[in-house]
């Protein structure tokens, strides 16, 4: 776990890419992790082929949920929406690069479950629970 | 009580097992969240154990050797904790844990006594234990939830209590905090809120592990707490009510054991407390929550408040050396009014990722909401992280949360 606080996970939480809003968003979705209390925004714009051109995130709570966030609105960007509906929580686990104690699961997952919220258009499973 | 040898912490620490195992990376148990539960000593294990190896069976119908046994040591555990709490056995009701002696208080009393336009007094720090139960009751008969208000140290503003207290039906408080650990003025409201013709609840889940409690003194209507918060077991926890009220109050749940006779239309109930333990109890928790409150009396809560009060200053005076890197304590910072908890966040570090780090080095401590959301909103703080400290901590155990959080520090470059 101490290894999950690296340099590139605060750097990611101290300075989150892709923080704030869109304009005119095309989708967007908010949810709360009710452990914590954090909570996350996410609004993407998609092109008339349906790929997310932008993505912009907010909220607030613990590095890891922001960290992930803020790595997966890179991830993001380019792909189709149709893509990020079916992302699994593999997408999370590779940007952050190890292992989570289970207890710190959600946390990370937040910001994957709101994306694919924003995708689908109705609440997505916790990843972790598929 | 006399006692003939006062012991230290180091010894009472030996007689919790749990403590002599490592943590999985290797480090020594610092174990800082007795607030949400505390450990439990070998005497409360061995007494679980022998119950189901020795004498397990129902207890009040049988006629063999066990039962009688098994019945006698459950009321004679009910007869210690009712000691404990200076009230007589028949005005202690068992339950699962405070959360169930409120909702009982709330479902049983609340429905046949609050109606449309009463008012139910809390304060602002209660415990989500000692509050849903009254919204729901408010919802369900109209009557409003008021509450006494809290200042910016978390301390109760006493000045408006009087009006607050006007037609109040019901008066429900803690009396610790869980968050920041204040103890109540429960000397100065009480007495008030019967004079106004109040009804007098208090949560003592804080409480009865860490002060002298004695209902008689208080002079409160009910008071409930839990076993496991207090080295005994889960599962068990009981409910002090006054004889009077327990006896003209309708039961809450019902089927056996709670009856006296039974027809198929009518019903004739069992006298209190029996009369509001339907089913087969928890026997063998009621039997280990006894042998608990043998361990904390044979300790003296007189010894074990003086230590608490000894490890938060020096709590206290610890993490004042972490101010430099943003380190926050919040509420009275002082321990003659507060139970052995603090309330503390690192800088702007989240408090889930200050409990992951401390974890890495073998500190349990709660960090979150600590079920008081309204007042984690009032105050302004998203969460915090809380060290609570019981009989079995030590000057160690504070440095060991000290230099974690050092670590922690340095790991978020504060
Ligand atoms: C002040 C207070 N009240 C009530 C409770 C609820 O206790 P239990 O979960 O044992 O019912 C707690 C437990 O955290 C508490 O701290």
């Amino acid at each position: 776990m101490e290894d999950f606080y690296r340099d590139y996970i605060l750097d990611h939480y101290r300075n989150p890419r892709n923080f704030g809003h869109l304009e005119n968003p095309t989708v967007s979705a908010e949810e709360l992790n009710p452990l914590c209390g954090d909570v996350i925004r996410m609004e993407l714009r998609v092109d008339g082929d349906g790929i997310v051109r932008d993505v912009r995130f907010s909220g607030k709570g613990c590095a890891i949920s922001q960290a992930s966030a803020s790595m997966l609105t890179e991830s993001a960007i380019g792909m189709p929406l149709e893509a990020v509906a079916r992302l699994s929580k593999d997408v999370v686990l590779e940007n952050v690069g190890i292992g989570i104690s289970p207890t710190r699961m959600k946390c990370a997952m937040l910001g994957l479950r709101v994306l694919k919220t924003a995708a689908i258009g109705s609440l997505a499973a916790w990843p972790d629970e598929e | 009580m006399i006692h003939l040898r006062e012991r230290s912490a180091q010894e009472i620490r030996a007689d919790f097992p749990i403590f002599a195992r490592p943590t999985s990376r290797g480090k020594r148990l610092v174990y800082l969240d007795s607030a949400a539960t505390s450990q439990k000593p070998q005497s409360v294990i061995d007494a679980l154990d022998t119950y189901y190896r020795e004498y397990n069976a129902n207890i009040h119908r049988g006629v063999y050797e066990i039962a009688a046994h098994a019945t006698e040591a459950f009321e004679a555990a009910r007869a210690r904790v009712a000691r404990f709490i200076n009230c007589a056995p028949g005005e202690l009701v068992w339950t699962r844990n405070t959360t169930e002696s409120i909702n009982l208080v709330a479902y049983a009393w609340g429905h046949a006594n609050v109606h449309a336009g009463d008012t139910i007094l809390l304060t602002e720090l209660e415990h989500h234990s000692n509050l849903v139960p009254w919204q729901l009751l408010a919802q369900r008969t109209g009557a409003t939830v008021r509450f006494i208000p809290i200042d910016e140290r978390g301390m109760l503003v006493l000045d408006g209590i009087d009006r607050l207290l006007e037609g109040c039906k019901i008066l429900s408080i803690a009396h610790v905090g869980n968050t920041l650990g204040t103890i109540q003025p429960l000397d100065t409201i009480i007495p008030r809120a019967r004079a106004a013709g109040a009804l007098v609840v208090v949560d003592g889940a804080q409480a009865a592990p860490h002060l002298p409690v004695d209902v008689a003194a208080l002079d409160c209507d009910f008071y409930a707490f839990s076993a496991h918060k207090m080295l005994g077991p889960t599962g068990i926890g009981a409910l002090y009510g006054r004889r009077s009220l327990l006896e003209s109050m309708p039961p809450f749940l019902s089927g056996g054991d709670m009856i006296r006779t039974v027809a198929y239309d009518r019903t004739t109930f069992n006298e209190p407390p029996w009369k509001f333990e339907a089913g087969t109890s928890n026997i063998a928790d009621a039997i280990a929550f006894g042998s608990a409150i043998d361990y904390l009396a044979d300790v003296g809560l007189g010894w074990i408040r003086e230590h608490e009060k000894r490890i938060t200053r020096y709590a206290l005076e610890r993490l004042m050396t972490l101010a430099a890197h943003g380190l926050v304590v919040y509420g009275p910072k002082n321990p003659n009014h507060t139970g052995g908890v603090l309330s503390f966040n690192l800088g702007d570090v989240h408090a889930h990722d200050v409990a992951s780090i401390l974890d890495t080095e073998g500190v349990c401590v709660r960090a979150g909401h600590h079920c008081t959301m309204p007042l984690m909103e009032k105050m302004g703080w998203h969460s915090t992280a809380r060290a609570s400290f019981y009989l079995y901590n030590t000057e160690e155990d504070v440095d060991a949360l000290a230099l974690a959080l050092e670590k922690a520090a340095r790991i978020f470059k504060l």
